[in-house]
C-alpha cells in the first residue's frame, strides 16, 4: 500500500499515457489521433518533471539559505522536449489540413477506402 | 579541432539562408556547396580516426559529464561519411528531378528541409550525450516527415502522417527510456553512464529503460514487426528523398542501436537476457519476409522499399550474432547497403523522371530505350543479391562466416533464402525492362513538347554511375571499409573490456 501511494504521481502519469495511446489507436478522426499523440508526449514531460521534484525543495540558488533544492536538469530538458512536441503537433495538423484539401475527409477509414479504390 | 562541430554548425547556418532564397537554382547551388564542404570535413575526420584514435570535443568548453560532448571514433566517422557523401550525390541528382517534382515556390524550402535532415543525422552520429541524441533524432525526423509530404501523389500526405505518428511514438519511447536511465544513473553522458554502470545496474528501472530505448529506436529503424511505415513513406516521397532517406535514415538508427547496446549498456548486461536471440530471430524473419514481399510488388519503388526491410534484417542479424565478424558485417552492410540502395532508387528516379511512372508493367521494354540507367540498375541489383566482386558480397561473406562461427544454422538458411529471393526480385525488374515486349505507349502523362523524356540529365547520370562504380570498387578493394569496420569493432570491444573488467 505504501508502495502504491508513494508512487502515486507515477500511477497517474501511466494513466495519462494510456489515455493518450488509447485515443491515438481508437479514433478514426485524424485530429483526435494527433491530439492523443500530444497527450502521450505530455505524459513523458510530466514523468521527467516529477523526477526532479523534491518535497520542500526550492529552486537551485547558490546561497547558504537554500540547502534543499529540486534538480533543475529534468525541467530544462523538458523545455526542449516541449519545443519538439509543439513542432510535431504543428506539423501533424498542417498535414491534416493538406489531407482534408486533397481527400475532402479527415476520417482514416474513409481515406483508406479512397486510396484502396485508386486515386 | 573545430572541424567536428562545423559538421553540425554549417547546415544550421545554411538552412535559414537557403529558406530565404527566392530562386530555386540558387537554393540548389547553396545546398551543393554545403554538401561538398560537409563531405570534405567528414572524410577529413574519417582519416583522423581510421586507425583507432578517438576525438573528444567539448561543446562550449564545458567538461563532460555536465557539458555535451561530441565523441568521434571510427564508427561514427563512417556514419558521417555515409550521410554526407550520399547527401552530396543525391543533391547532384536532385536538380532536374526537383524541378520536375516540386513546385517552384517551395523549392528553396525543400532544400532547407533537406539540409536540416542532414544536420539531424550528423548530430545523431556525432553526439556523446543521450538526450542531445533525442533532439537530433527529432530534428531529422521532423524534416523528413515534411519532405515525404512533398511527394506528388496525395498518398504522400497520408504516408507522411502515418510516419509522423509512428515516428513520434518511437521517439517518445526513447525519451521515456532515457528518463528512466537518467533517474537511475543521474547522468546523460553515454561514457559516464557506461563507466558507472555497476553502481546502479541491478535496478529494475535500468532493464525497463533498455526495453524502451531499444523498442523506440527499432521503430525508427523499421526493424521487422515495426516496419509498416517504411514502404509507404519511401514509395510516395519525391525521388530525391527516397534516395536520401533509404540510404541514410535507417542506417543512422541502426547506428544508434549499436551505440546504445555497446557503449551505454555493458554487453554482459543485455547479452545474458533474451535480446541477442530476439535480434537474430527478428533479423532472419525480416530477411525472408521483406524479400518475399518485395517479390510480390508491381512498382519498382515499392519493391526496393520492401527489399530495404530485408536488408535491415541483415544488419540486425549481424548485431544479434554477438561476435566480431557479425558486428563487422553489420558495419560493412551499413556502408554497402547505403551505396547500392541509393543507386537503385536513383535508377527508379530516372525512370520516373523520363517515363513518369515506376510501375513495372508500364516500364516494360524500356531497357533498350534507356540502356545506361538499366545497366546501372542491374549492377546495383547484382550487388543486392551478393554477387562476388560487388559490395553486397563482402558483407554477406562476413555475415555467413559469423553465422558459421556461432553455429546458428537458421541464420545461414535465412541469408541464403534471402539471396535466392533477391535473385528472383531483381530478375523480375530485368525481365520487365529487357525481355517483355515494349508497352505500346511507354511514356505516360507527358505534357506535349516536353524535352524531359528524350535524355537523362547529366547530373543524374554522373551520380548514379559514381555510386555504381563505388559498388564495384569497394567490392574488390575492401581495405578501406574493412579497416574502418575492424577499428570500429576494436573500439567497441575495448570499451566492453573496460566495462566488464570493472564489474565485480
Amino acid at each position: 500500500m505504501d508502495y502504491a501511494i508513494g508512487h502515486l504521481n507515477y500511477w497517474l502519469i501511466i494513466c495519462v499515457m494510456m489515455v493518450g495511446l488509447y485515443t491515438l489507436m481508437s479514433r478514426g478522426n485524424l485530429i483526435k489521433k494527433v491530439a492523443g499523440l500530444n497527450i502521450f508526449q505530455t505524459s513523458v514531460i510530466l514523468f521527467y518533471v516529477s523526477l526532479g521534484k523534491l518535497q520542500g525543495g526550492t529552486a537551485p540558488i547558490v546561497s547558504p539559505e537554500f540547502v534543499l533544492y529540486a534538480n533543475p536538469l529534468p525541467q530544462v530538458l523538458m523545455l526542449t522536449a516541449i519545443v519538439v512536441g509543439v513542432a510535431t503537433t504543428a506539423l501533424g495538423f498542417a498535414l491534416i489540413v493538406r489531407i482534408k484539401e486533397a481527400y475532402g475527409s479527415m476520417d482514416e477509414s474513409e481515406i483508406n477506402r479512397m486510396d484502396g479504390t485508386g486515386t | 579541432m573545430q572541424t567536428t562541430v562545423l559538421l553540425v554548425v554549417l547546415p544550421l547556418l545554411f538552412a535559414p539562408l537557403t529558406a530565404l532564397c527566392r530562386n530555386g537554382k540558387l537554393a540548389w547551388a547553396l545546398t551543393l556547396v554545403l554538401m561538398l564542404a560537409l563531405s570534405t570535413l567528414a572524410i577529413h575526420l574519417m582519416r583522423d580516426v581510421l586507425f583507432g584514435a578517438v576525438i573528444h570535443y567539448e561543446l562550449g568548453g564545458w567538461a563532460p559529464p555536465w557539458g555535451i560532448e561530441y565523441k568521434i571514433d571510427s564508427l561514427n566517422a563512417l556514419v558521417c561519411v555515409i550521410v554526407t557523401s550520399i547527401g552530396l550525390l543525391s543533391v547532384l541528382f536532385a536538380k532536374s528531378s526537383v524541378e520536375k517534382e516540386i513546385s517552384e515556390q517551395v523549392t528553396a524550402l525543400f532544400y532547407a528541409c533537406l539540409q536540416l535532415c542532414v544536420l539531424g543525422m550528423l548530430g545523431i552520429a556525432l553526439t556523446g550525450d543521450i538526450f542531445n541524441l533525442f533532439v537530433f533524432l527529432e530534428i531529422s525526423s521532423l524534416s523528413s516527415y515534411a519532405l515525404i509530404a512533398m511527394g506528388r501523389n496525395r498518398k504522400a500526405l497520408t504516408a507522411a502522417l502515418e510516419y509522423l505518428i509512428l515516428g513520434t511514438i518511437g521517439a517518445t519511447f526513447f525519451l521515456l527510456g532515457v528518463g528512466m536511465l537518467y533517474a537511475a544513473s543521474g547522468s546523460l553522458n553515454m561514457q559516464d553512464i557506461a563507466r558507472r554502470f555497476a553502481d546502479f545496474g541491478s535496478m529494475h528501472l535500468v532493464s525497463t529503460s533498455l526495453a524502451f530505448i531499444v523498442i523506440g529506436i527499432a521503430l525508427k529503424a523499421a526493424i521487422f514487426p515495426l516496419h509498416s511505415w517504411l514502404p509507404k513513406a519511401y514509395s510516395q516521397a519525391p525521388s530525391v528523398i527516397s534516395i536520401f532517406l533509404a540510404a541514410t535514415a535507417t542506417k543512422v538508427s541502426i547506428y544508434v542501436i549499436i551505440r546504445c547496446l555497446y557503449q551505454v549498456y555493458p554487453v554482459d548486461y543485455w547479452s545474458s537476457a533474451v535480446l541477442p536471440d530476439l535480434l537474430t530471430g527478428l533479423g532472419c524473419i525480416a530477411i525472408v519476409y521483406g524479400s518475399a514481399r518485395a517479390l510480390t510488388q508491381t512498382d519498382i519503388r515499392n519493391l526496393l522499399a520492401y527489399s530495404s526491410v530485408a536488408q535491415i534484417g541483415y544488419m540486425i542479424l549481424g548485431i544479434g550474432l554477438m561476435n566480431v565478424h557479425g558486428l563487422m558485417a553489420s558495419f560493412l552492410h551499413l556502408f554497402n547497403h547505403a551505396i547500392m540502395k541509393a543507386a537503385l532508387f536513383m535508377a527508379a528516379g530516372v525512370f520516373f523522371y523520363r517515363a513518369n511512372t515506376t510501375k513495372l508493367s508500364e516500364l516494360a521494354g524500356l531497357g533498350k530505350e534507356m540502356p545506361w540507367t538499366t545497366a546501372a540498375l542491374i549492377i546495383a541489383g547484382l550487388s543486392l543479391i551478393g554477387m562476388p566482386g560487388t559490395v553486397g558480397f563482402v558483407s554477406k561473406w562476413y555475415l555467413l562466416q559469423s553465422a558459421f562461427e556461432t553455429g546458428v544454422w537458421y541464420a545461414v538458411i535465412a541469408v541464403l533464402a534471402g539471396s535466392v529471393l533477391a535473385i528472383l526480385y531483381v530478375w523480375k525488374m530485368v525481365e520487365a525492362l529487357y525481355f517483355r515486349p515494349a508497352f505500346k505507349v511507354a511514356i505516360h502523362h507527358v505534357p506535349s513538347g516536353s524535352s524531359g523524356i528524350s535524355r537523362t540529365p547529366a547530373g543524374m547520370l554522373v551520380s548514379i554511375w559514381l555510386l555504381v562504380f563505388s559498388c564495384i570498387y569497394f567490392g574488390i578493394d575492401t581495405r578501406l571499409t574493412t579497416t574502418s569496420a575492424r577499428t570500429a569493432v576494436a573500439t567497441l570491444s575495448s570499451d566492453i573490456h573496460i566495462v566488464s573488467g570493472s564489474t565485480p
